[in-house]
């Protein structure tokens, strides 16, 4: 029962923990190379969601000092993240881009067609 | 002037990381690949000046603090130098300004004239990050690196011309991703439980972390270990290696081997003995074991692989893994002895499989194939080129005499330390399977008549015969006067040991 009132309690946490698992599970279940991707995607995002709730303070408001707030949410992650996401995207577009390389070469983008084409040659 | 030049001397570890990055900028918008090499050769060229003071400085004057921008510690960015990393920056710098004029004329043969420049670019741009995840004290900011370094050498392996080379680019980004990933959970579990990313700032409040949340700092220990590890190649995590050095350029086949994999050691020592190791007790928990068990089954069972391997690329390769497994071993034995012949069988390592990847990379340039079947007596027609092959094949061995023995030898000294006969025999018994691995290349290559394949062929020019011919002859110094490595690599040891809990 406490497991449940805690797992309930942090619902957002199940989130990210589902999210990372069924973006690793994509990219290990599936022979096509864009779905891998979607995975990885996936699995990225899923810790961008790591470090964002933490950062979220109940109560808090955004961080710029005033006189008024004592409680502010805490900046730091949130940069962090930005930082992640470029990284993210980049690694996407270059995943992508050598997809297309691959597509052009092989005439195909799952992966056991292309073991076989290159076991034929 | 002497302001200039204060400035420089007192901006070095900045300048370490910014020179190459601008000069990948540099390199991306002139697009010339005459130019492009010249800039890139200036660059690789100015890098060891700048480690070497960096590393002279840290062994006359103690571990040096660089604030990013002026924002002290642990606000701000630290960059922080001590032995072991500025040992890890000068071997970068030196590989890549060795091995440089090599790409030249190895580039120009593999790569076509218009995507030349572009190989520059990523090559300074892996630099950059290398040199970057090494000289950063800040846990999040080796991730950017860490990333910038794999970004680009999976675009170094993208430009092999086998097509073959796209899908093992692919597969590493993969495997890359996830192993980063991993490492930025692991550094996400850290950053919560003590609210800092400066990684001596880590190592001070997880002690007290660890009394209310012990299983977060495990999690994280885990996420981080398996993540470097993916990236380091540690066997059973290794399955991205050998297509991926296999179809790479050939240039980049021996950077990468030599210097990338390293670095994520570098990583994973920093993190054992810097950080989890001040905070809490080790051994304790089975992590050196588990470390034992998998560098035990890498020296072996990719060793044995590689002897069954036709292509020369693909055989170094899986040498390489079984390798790491000798430098994880130092870290898993984890005393001075054991530690000091990791950290040494990194350089080691480093300058002779690059020796090795240049001389297949010769034979790629004159015959433009690496199969063993048909090299049978080249070294009487390139025999400078497999003098060089040879010898640094001995080093892999561990013969005494060369850089190999060496390693090996601290190795052996720190299992006995701690009373484990049986991975002395195991390092001996695995060196002998090398034995074989190499014996069978140099029957064909020295012992055979020379084939129809290699007729026509000869010594490679003097700007490709040089670098592995000064990596062959390090093989052989560093086996002598062992006062730059394993001195060097003793002097780290002992301050990461020191500061074990």
């Amino acid at each position: 029962m406490a497991t449940l009132t805690s797992l309930f309690d942090h619902y957002d946490y199940a989130i990210t923990i589902f999210l990372m698992m069924a973006g690793l599970y994509i990219v290990v279940a599936r022979g096509n190379m864009v779905k891998k991707l979607v995975g990885l995607s996936i699995f990225q995002t899923s810790v961008y969601l790591l470090y964002i709730e933490p950062a979220k303070i109940l109560g808090g408001t955004a961080p710029i000092i005033d006189p008024a707030f004592t409680v502010y949410s805490n900046p730091l992650p949130h940069v962090l993240i930005l930082t992640a996401i470029v990284v993210g995207v980049a690694t996407l577009a270059l995943g992508l881009a050598l997809v297309v390389r691959i597509n052009e070469a092989y005439g195909t983008v799952e992966e056991d067609e292309i073991i076989e084409k290159d076991r034929e040659s | 002037m002497n302001a200039v030049v204060n400035g420089i001397w007192t901006n070095l570890p900045v300048l370490q990381v910014v020179i190459p990055l601008l000069g990948a900028l540099l390199v991306g918008f002139l697009r010339r690949a005459p130019l492009a090499f010249a800039i890139t050769l200036a660059v690789s060229w100015v890098l060891p000046f700048i480690a070497g003071a960096l590393l002279t400085q840290v062994l006359t004057g103690g571990p040096i603090s660089y604030h990013i921008g002026g924002w002290a510690p642990p606000w701000g960015i630290e960059y922080r130098v001590d032995a072991l990393n500025g040992f890890v920056l000068l071997l970068v710098s030196v590989v890549g300004a060795v091995t440089m004029p090599y790409a030249l004329r190895s580039i120009a043969r593999e790569i076509d004239e218009d995507k030349r420049a572009w190989f520059y670019c990523m090559y300074l741009l892996c630099v950059s990050g290398l040199l970057g995840i090494a000289v950063t004290g800040d846990a999040f900011n080796a991730f950017v690196f860490l990333e910038i370094s794999s970004l680009s050498s999976y675009v170094l392996i993208a430009l092999g011309r086998d097509r073959r080379a796209l899908l093992a680019a692919f597969q590493y980004l993969v495997m890359g991703t996830i192993g980063a990933t991993f490492y930025i959970i692991g550094v996400g579990l850290l950053y919560l439980l003590t609210g800092t990313l400066n990684m001596v700032d880590i190592a001070a409040r997880l002690a007290p972390a660890m009394v209310a949340h012990s299983p977060a700092v495990y999690a994280a220990l885990a996420f981080i270990t398996v993540g470097i590890s993916l990236k380091l190649a540690l066997f059973p995590l290794h399955a991205w290696l050998p297509n991926a050095y296999a179809y790479a350029p050939s240039w980049a086949t021996a950077f990468l081997a030599a210097t990338a994999t390293k670095v994520a050691i570098y990583l994973l020592i920093r993190y054992y003995f810097s950080i989890f190791g001040i905070a809490i007790d080790l051994d304790a928990l089975p992590v050196n074991d588990i470390i034992i068990v998998l560098s035990v089954a890498a020296m072996f069972i990719a060793s044995l692989v590689a002897v069954f391997e036709s292509d020369l690329k693909r055989m170094l390769a899986y040498s390489s893994v079984a390798q790491i497994g000798y430098i994880t071993l130092g870290i898993g034995i984890a005393n001075q002895a054991g530690l000091t012949g990791g950290l040494v069988h990194i350089v080691n390592h480093a300058l002779m499989k690059a020796a090795l990847f240049l001389a297949v990379g010769a034979v790629f340039y004159r015959i433009g194939t690496v199969r063993l079947s048909e090299l049978a007596g080249i070294g009487r027609k390139m025999p400078l080129t497999m003098t060089a092959f040879t010898v640094a094949g001995f080093g892999l061995l561990g013969t005494p005499g060369t850089s190999g023995f060496i390693s090996k030898w601290y190795l052996a000294i720190g299992a006995l330390d701690k009373g484990w006969w049986v991975l002395v025999f195991l390092i001996v018994a695995s060196s002998l399977i090398a034995v074989v691995y190499i014996g069978r290349v140099l029957e064909v290559i020295w012992l055979r008549e020379p084939g129809p394949a290699v007729a026509q062929a000869s010594d490679p020019p003097l700007s490709m015969l040089l670098p592995m011919l000064l990596l062959a002859a390090a093989t052989i110094y560093f086996g002598i006067n062992t006062e730059w490595t394993a001195g060097i690599a003793d002097t780290a040891a002992k301050a990461l040991i020191g500061g074990l809990r």
